[in-house]
């Protein structure tokens, strides 16, 4: 019996250092399409959390969403790499395609999604152990055992995490959970790098921390757009504005299920948007 | 109109505080009540240790003569060696954690990562009944089933004619079943229920984020479980089976029902022998206060006292170590 | 800074279905440890269901009326009447002294105990005293009881036995009750001019009954079922027949004195199992076995019965 996948070469996507992408396509071309959602509705027992949400997400591109408290943004992200699984009595309705296969079918492998769609969370949670093993814990769960491949595969992905420099001298004897707020935060972003996913989730992950921190964080998610599709749950609009191409606003109907109001480029949104709801919300009338 | 005040009798902040609050009973009170346990442990240490040591310091024994082989109580000059005892609580008390303790952090985890609300429903109130199932029932049904069982089948044709395992099971002594393997059998089931609380807490205790963290990098439960779980749980459940371990080896009626009461060095899994517990319990009976014989039980409740106490010392040294990491 | 780090390769080219084998090693090993688990937790429910199942058999025919309130007999089955009496006459005295020692040690270390060397005396000489194997207790109210105050095998040093064995899980699971009541409430009975000791009373203390009752339950079914505490204390000789109408508790032949000996049912199971030769051995044995058993089902589903109803009525109100 073969005890894990052939993981292949330790590998990176390839990041080409390009010029600022001047106007985003929201209309992108079929091929261009990373992610598309059909009519996803999410609910917890009878309680419906999501309804019925459709929306695309371009290759190589940051979707931001925002919303108020309650409006199913996190909720939403989740079922893109299934997290909803693990929470008892949810279930989600609708089809989640990852180039164009769905992901909510029964004999697709979790585990095999998650590896292509890695997940950052609110609160940094490193693991228990050293800043090495913390990277490289993706990998060999995936069965790669080689030494130097593992050292080269830990190095890249701390630096493309921007956490190398601070780091590099106690690898293996400083914990994961002896670094501050904000270095915890990139050495779990370079945990999902090692594990050489397509897309990223990141669930508001610069929430828990300090503003320099959060800079650094966004700074780093322009970065890896070059190379990784990202969709982002924000509660700060200036992030919003800031880091993302496209921004989805969620917001809660009358029964507290959470919707989709509108979708587009983010400069749009935040200038003109065709919804009066957006335009409340963003002018900070309510939420 | 008189004010709603009035109905109170008239006081200042500063008063000086009664007798009565200065006296603060309730407080005294309650303080006894829990320092009762204090004195209640001093004095069964003082009269253990007391009454333990009287075969070297009344009797004349030497320690040498105490940890041998050699247990005659009868002879003319009587020999107290109490190492078959000892030896043989360690052994029984090793047999049943070794096959206790997977079985128990498997329960552990099965409860804590895989059982669905219902199935949790079930086990929790099952385990509960175990721990409440007094030891005098589990020796019973040892010596009925269990026991019988054992004589039964490993006696059999089939299981004799086996290599190996025929070789164990067809050494003498075990024609009637009453062995180190029915003690250690009874045992690992009487810990189950503490292991498997204990560990179970340990397991509740690792952050959820953790899971989580694991799960979306694709690993499977499993790797979850044994790269990330268990390796965070690793002092509680090194405090379960501790603590699993105690209540092993100071379990008296069970084991001195089903494990044959001979006392001689254990050298097989299937012949009888005996414990420290067994035999205090079967011959405190038969002495008389104050005789040599009478002593060297009294030396070998000192031996169990001190095990649990070490115990109680080393559970607090793991969780220390927990803590400060 | 991404340029010196990006150079190593690119994965893409043919992806991975989602339903690819990839990984079928460790998703192998995981269905099998799912399966592993939850056989554990099936073989516990199976041990269980076959103990209660073996009893009921076993008590099948032997269990009766008759064997519950006659005395033991030389030559037919008879019953176990005395030393079922003296069981719950034990359960009675030990719990008459240990609740309210318990519970008020707990309140002690719920509500007054400061993080200081005291406090850590107490919880050390707790946690010992939980460690410390029932026979040794048993042997510490031998020479205390029996041997040094002179009373011989009575149920009086039997309880006090008991009462030091079980004191550390009473004031446990009262301690853990008592904490379990928020914080709020304390500070709003503090807020309105309530003495501390006040507050314990009459707000603390009645929130916290389901917990305690459950407490007083759980640690009940234990003493039912002790022996080894009770063997050299409480006695192990076989019971007279009681003559219920001496209510002079003073007199050693009283079955209402605490100054004779006891043999509880727990014990007689032993004496039997050790000593016995009767034609009826087995069934009386077995018959006991039952009623024991039967007993900690009851304690048990009682705790939880009572506990929930409780705690509905105080939420509910």
């Amino acid at each position: 019996m073969p005890i894990t996948a052939v993981y292949p070469e330790p590998v990176l996507r390839r990041v080409e250092v390009t010029a600022p992408r001047a106007a985003v396509q929201v209309a992108a071309r079929p091929a261009d399409i990373k992610i598309a959602t059909e009519h996803v509705s999410i609910s917890y027992g009878d309680k419906v959390a999501v309804r019925d949400v459709s929306l695309t997400v371009q290759d190589r591109s940051i979707l931001a969403l925002i919303g108020p408290s309650g409006s199913g943004k996190s909720t939403f992200l989740r079922c893109f790499n299934r997290m909803n699984d693990l929470i008892p009595g949810a279930s989600v309705k609708g089809e989640v395609c990852l180039d164009g296969e769905n992901v909510m079918e029964a004999d697709v492998s979790v585990v095999e999604l998650r590896r292509r769609v890695g997940m950052v969370f609110q609160r940094p949670n490193p693991f228990p152990m050293s800043i090495y093993e913390n990277v490289a814990y993706g990998p060999r769960r995936r069965g790669l055992n080689d030494r130097r491949k593992l050292n080269d595969l830990v190095e890249t992905s701390l630096k493309r995490a921007a956490l190398w420099d601070e780091v590099k001298d106690d690898l293996r004897r400083k914990s994961g959970l002896a670094l501050s707020g904000g270095q915890q935060q990139r050495l779990c972003i370079a945990r999902v790098l090692a594990t050489d996913p397509e897309v990223i989730l990141m669930d508001e992950p610069a929430s828990a921390l300090d503003p320099v921190s959060t800079l650094r964080i966004e700074e780093l998610m322009r970065e890896l757009r070059e190379a990784y599709t990202i969709v982002i749950v924000t509660h700060n609009m200036q992030q919003a504005a800031r880091v993302s191409d496209v921004t989805a606003f969620f917001t809660m109907a009358d029964d507290r299920a959470g919707y989709l109001v509108e979708v587009g480029p983010t400069g749009q949104i935040f200038t003109r948007p065709s919804e009066q709801l957006t335009e409340d919300y963003i002018s900070g009338r309510f939420g | 109109m008189a004010s709603l005040t009035s109905a109170y009798p008239t006081s200042k902040l500063r008063a000086k505080p009664g007798l009565l609050e200065r006296l603060d009973l309730p407080r005294r009170v309650v303080f006894v009540a829990a320092a009762s346990m204090i004195i209640v442990v001093a004095m069964l240490m003082i009269f253990i240790v007391w009454q333990g040591t009287q075969l070297f310091v009344k009797d004349g024994y030497s320690l040498g003569a105490i940890f041998d082989a050699k247990w005659d109580p009868l002879a003319d000059t009587p020999e107290f060696g109490i190492l078959p005892f000892i030896l043989g609580t360690i052994v029984v008390t090793a047999g049943a954690l070794l096959i206790s303790t997977p079985l128990s952090v498997g329960v552990a985890l099965f409860l804590s990562e895989v059982a669905p609300k219902w199935a949790k429903s079930i086990v929790q109130p099952a385990l509960e009944i175990f721990v409440g199932i007094p030891s005098v029932v589990w020796g019973w049904l040892g010596i009925t089933v269990l026991v019988p069982f054992l004589a039964d089948t490993f006696n059999g044709p089939i299981v004799i004619s086996l290599p190996i395992v025929g070789t164990i099971f067809s050494m003498p002594g075990f024609l009637t079943g009453f062995s180190w393997l029915a003690g250690s059998l009874v045992l690992s089931i009487m810990v189950l229920p503490t292991i498997t609380s204990v560990s179970y807490d340990a397991f509740r205790a690792v952050p959820q984020e953790l899971r989580t963290g694991s799960l979306a990098l694709g690993t499977t439960r499993w790797q979850m479980i044994r790269h990330i779980l268990i390796p965070s749980a690793l002092s509680g459940v090194l405090t379960a089976v501790v603590l699993g371990m105690t209540r092993a080896a100071g379990e008296a009626l069970a084991v001195q029902m089903v494990i044959g009461n001979s006392p001689t060095l254990p050298e097989a899994i299937t012949q009888p022998m005996t414990t420290l517990t067994s035999q205090i319990t079967l011959d405190m009976g038969n002495t008389v206060f104050g005789e040599p014989w009478q002593d060297a039980l009294w030396t070998m409740s000192l031996v169990l006292l001190v095990i649990s106490i070490t115990s109680v010392v080393l559970v607090r040294v793991i969780n220390k170590r927990r803590m400060g990491s | 800074m991404t340029a010196n780090a990006g150079s190593i390769g690119r994965s893409s080219g043919a992806k991975p279905s989602l339903k690819g084998k990839a990984s079928r090693g460790s998703i192998l090993a995981d269905r099998a440890a799912t399966v592993v688990l939850w056989g554990t937790g099936a073989l516990v429910l199976l041990i269980l269901g076959s103990i209660i199942l073996h009893f009921a058999m076993a008590a099948w025919g032997v269990v009766s009326l008759s064997f519950i309130l006659d005395n033991p007999s030389q030559t037919t089955l008879g019953g176990i009447m005395p030393v079922l009496w003296n069981s719950i006459y034990m359960l009675a005295l030990t719990m008459l002294i240990a609740v309210p020692v318990g519970l008020l040690g707990g309140i002690y270390m719920a509500e007054y105990a400061g993080d200081n060397i005291v406090t850590g005396a107490i919880r050390f000489a707790e946690e010992s005293i939980s460690s410390v194997p029932s026979i040794v207790v048993g042997l510490f109210g031998l020479i205390l009881f029996v041997d040094d105050f002179h009373w011989g095998f009575t149920a009086l040093a039997g309880a006090l036995a008991l009462t030091f064995f079980n004191l550390p899980l009473m004031t446990r699971l009262s301690e853990q009750a008592l904490r379990a009541v928020p914080q709020d409430e304390r500070s709003a009975s503090l807020a309105l001019g309530a003495t501390k000791w006040q507050t314990i009373r009459h707000v603390v203390v009645p929130l916290a009954i389901p917990g305690l009752i459950t407490g007083v339950i759980l640690t009940a079914g234990r003493v039912f079922g002790e022996a080894a505490v009770l063997l050299f204390t409480a006695g192990i000789g076989t019971p007279p027949h009681y003559n219920f109408m001496n209510l002079d508790i003073t007199n050693p032949t009283s079955p209402w004195s605490p100054f004779r000996p006891a043999t509880t049912l727990s014990v007689y199971i032993y004496k039997l199992n050790s000593e016995g030769l009767g034609a009826f051995k087995n069934q009386i044995v077995d018959g006991s076995a039952a009623i024991l058993i039967s007993m900690v089902l009851i304690f048990n589903l009682g705790a939880r019965f009572v506990g929930r109803v409780l705690s509905r009525k105080l939420t509910a109100s």
